[in-house]
């Protein structure tokens, strides 16, 4: 079922996180002699099945992939030391550039006395809304994993933060950028053209540029709040299409390049809590080097139908309103557009869940659904359901060049 | 008969009125701040929590958490879950500041996406984590959030109590009144009935293994609720309760739950 490709890939993993691990039990037996630490982790399978045809040659119609998490800390006896390890990998058996590998966490944590100090790779989970994450910044998605923009790639970086009554106050400085990554010819849900290893910066640092980032964070009564700036390399990029002579995989030879820009992005993350409704909103200004300054914004609401008539079960409606001015090649998937979903949880023994979803384009006539259906079948196994259906797309929008990899995923997770 | 029947009644008003002076509402008032002065002062706490989900036929599942808990002067409780189990759902931590007076506060720790989400606290009749405990019967109890009546003296279990009705005032509680069993020597609860919205008796909690820690504060090791109506109940097992641990309010903010684990 794996190519032998595939078999050397893991095998390479396997060594890389070996040693990775080995440098970690080395540093914790040194520093952390008194105290145990603890793990968690799943292996899941997983199996996606697209049901329309490929529009691109060498597109797979079904693949089947394993994946692992794991997460270790470490606590040292005082309570004021931390070290945490948190690993991903998945591994294809159609695209291989699907078949990767990150260090999630990585990273050292000391309190002191007036303020805490983080050192090493981490995840950074800013923001208040559903469906889209204006000002959450800080790591690159996975867009290997999921299309959502929730499953992020660890950031190396340097924290400090403070507490003070005044609210919380956190500074980054963030080396190493990571690039997203995209599937390879052989994967599905990626543009007509294939997109060059190589990418473009505005930096003359490249990927070596020192990004930072620094943000406050408050909450009293119903109102939780945050402000933030960052300044550095764009985690999103642009695509500019290439031209070589010799040709790329396909006959034109035309191929697109990632560039990613400068920019400075404010922002600003409230949410109101007032009985069930919880009213959220984000904005973004963001000033992007030689160009000039965009804004973005998404506002709108959640609200919960607690034990709704008279089951175990809660009903949860989440509306948001999406906007955004940017244009032509920053022009984003949400520029105007309204996100509306609905979550049923059962609350039941085995945390059964359906989430639904739907996007409709205000000025397109773009409209995307996702279905997603979970429920434990042991304390420890867990299957979920996933489907995303493009149902409409104009054809000199984005969503065109996917509009026919709707799919239906299932994975079974083990957790341990 | 009618006549003895008011004499009877008259009499017994006016020795009740002479012997205690006060209401059923202040008497059944004193009973809950009687029960509420003696169990402060105990600062903060931890203990390790199991819970035994059981239905009608038996079936049964365990649920792990660890609970940490801080008075706070003039205002309820704060309090921090960490689930254990199941797979899923371990790792994610509930942060919650409980008010005298007006809705509560509660925060999710979502691990996976490392996100705190302020959540709602008028959930307050739902079910915690799929057991026959609401939120609301897990919440620190302030003596504002209900209104009193004593009913009258009892005996559970071969012991003196105190039979005291407390209505909920949050028009979202699930109850329309509980009865709470006080014991008269140490006042804590032995034994609550819970009557729902439609005046229905349909759960009952009964407290047992009681220990006193610091000399002073009285704590159950076994929390058994039955829920009447369904056949279902659940068990909470307290374990290993530490006091008085120096906790502050860093421990209990945004910023420390999202290093809760």
């Amino acid at each position: 079922m794996f190519s032998s490709k595939f078999l050397v890939f893991i095998k390479n993993r396997i060594f890389l996180v070996n040693r990775v691990l080995l440098v970690i039990l080395t540093i914790s037996s040194a520093s952390f002699p008194a105290f145990a630490g603890e793990g968690r982790g799943y292996i899941a399978a997983q199996t996606r099945l697209f049901w329309h045809d490929a529009l691109y040659a060498g597109q797979e119609q079904q693949n089947i992939s394993l994946a692992g998490w794991y997460e270790y800390f470490q606590d040292n006896e005082d309570g004021d030391q931390r070290i945490a390890l948190s690993l991903f990998g998945r591994a294809d058996n159609e695209d291989d550039e699907r078949s990767h590998m990150d260090i999630r966490e990585l990273y050292w944590w000391k309190g002191f006395n007036e303020f805490e100090l983080y050192a090493g790779v981490r995840k950074i989970f800013w923001g208040v809304t559903e469906s889209v994450h204006l000002v959450d910044v800080i790591n690159q998605d996975d867009l290997l994993e999921n299309l959502d923009g929730e499953e992020k790639l660890g950031q190396p970086m340097l924290q400090v933060l403070t507490q003070r009554d005044w609210g919380l106050v956190e500074f980054f400085v963030l080396p190493g950028f990571r690039e997203k990554s995209y599937p390879g010819v052989a994967g599905r849900l990626r543009p007509g053209l294939p997109i060059v290893e190589e990418a473009r910066y505005q930096s003359r640092r490249k990927d070596k540029h020192i990004d930072w980032a620094v943000r406050w964070s408050h909450y009293f009564s119903i109102w939780d709040m945050s402000l933030s700036h960052f300044s550095g390399t764009h985690r999103d990029p642009y695509f500019f299409p290439i031209v070589e002579e010799n040709g790329f995989d396909n006959d034109s030879g035309v191929a697109l390049q990632a560039y990613y820009p400068q920019v400075d992005q404010s922002g600003l993350a409230l949410q109101a809590t007032v009985d069930a409704w919880l009213l959220k909103m984000e904005a973004i200004s963001l000033k992007e080097r030689d160009v000039g300054r965009n804004s973005a914004a998404v506002l709108g609401f959640e609200y919960t139908w607690f034990t709704l008539a008279g089951s175990n079960g809660d009903l949860g409606l989440v509306v948001e309103y999406q906007w955004d001015d940017r244009r032509g090649l920053r022009e984003s998937l949400s520029q105007n557009d309204l996100a509306l979903g609905a979550r049923w949880a059962f609350n039941d023994l085995d945390g059964s869940e359906v989430l639904a979803l739907v996007n409709q384009d205000l000025e397109k006539d773009n409209r995307f659904f996702s279905v997603e259906l979970s429920r434990r079948l042991t304390d420890n196994w867990k299957l979920e359901l996933e489907a995303r259906i493009f149902s409409q797309a104009e054809n000199d929008t984005f969503e065109y060049q996917l509009r026919n990899d709707d799919y239906l995923q299932v994975e079974l997770r083990r957790y341990f | 008969m009618f006549k003895l029947n008011k004499f009877v009644f008259v009499t017994a008003f006016l020795a009740s009125a002479y012997v205690g002076a006060q209401s059923a509402e202040e008497r059944g008032l004193a009973i809950a701040r009687e029960v509420d002065v003696r169990d402060a002062g105990f600062q903060d706490a931890t203990v390790d929590i199991t819970m035994y989900l059981r239905d009608k036929q038996g079936n049964e599942r365990a649920r792990n958490m660890r609970n940490k808990i801080m008075e706070v002067e003039g205002d309820g409780d704060k309090s921090m879950i960490i689930f254990d189990n199941p797979g899923d759902v371990k790792g994610t931590a509930f942060l919650s500041f409980t008010h005298k007076e007006g809705p509560d506060d509660q925060w999710l720790f979502l691990p996976a996406l490392k996100r705190i989400k302020k959540i709602s606290s008028s959930n307050k009749a739902g079910a915690f984590m799929n057991s026959e405990f609401a939120f609301e019967d897990i919440a620190s109890q302030e003596v504002e959030k209900y209104t009193y009546r004593f009913l009258r003296e009892d005996e559970f279990e071969g012991r003196k109590v105190f039979v005291n009705e407390s209505d909920p005032v949050d028009p979202k509680s699930g109850y329309s009144k509980i009865d709470v069993f006080v014991d008269q020597e140490r006042y804590i609860p032995l034994k609550v009935e819970f009557y729902d919205r439609g005046g229905r008796h349909k759960k009952t909690l009964t407290l047992t293994g009681y220990q006193s820690y610091l000399d002073k504060y009285w704590r159950a090791n076994t929390w058994t609720m039955e829920n009447h109506q369904t056949g279902k109940s659940t068990v909470l097992k307290m374990n290993n309760w530490t006091f008085r641990n120096g906790f502050s309010e860093s421990d209990f903010n945004k910023n420390s739950l999202s290093r809760a684990k």
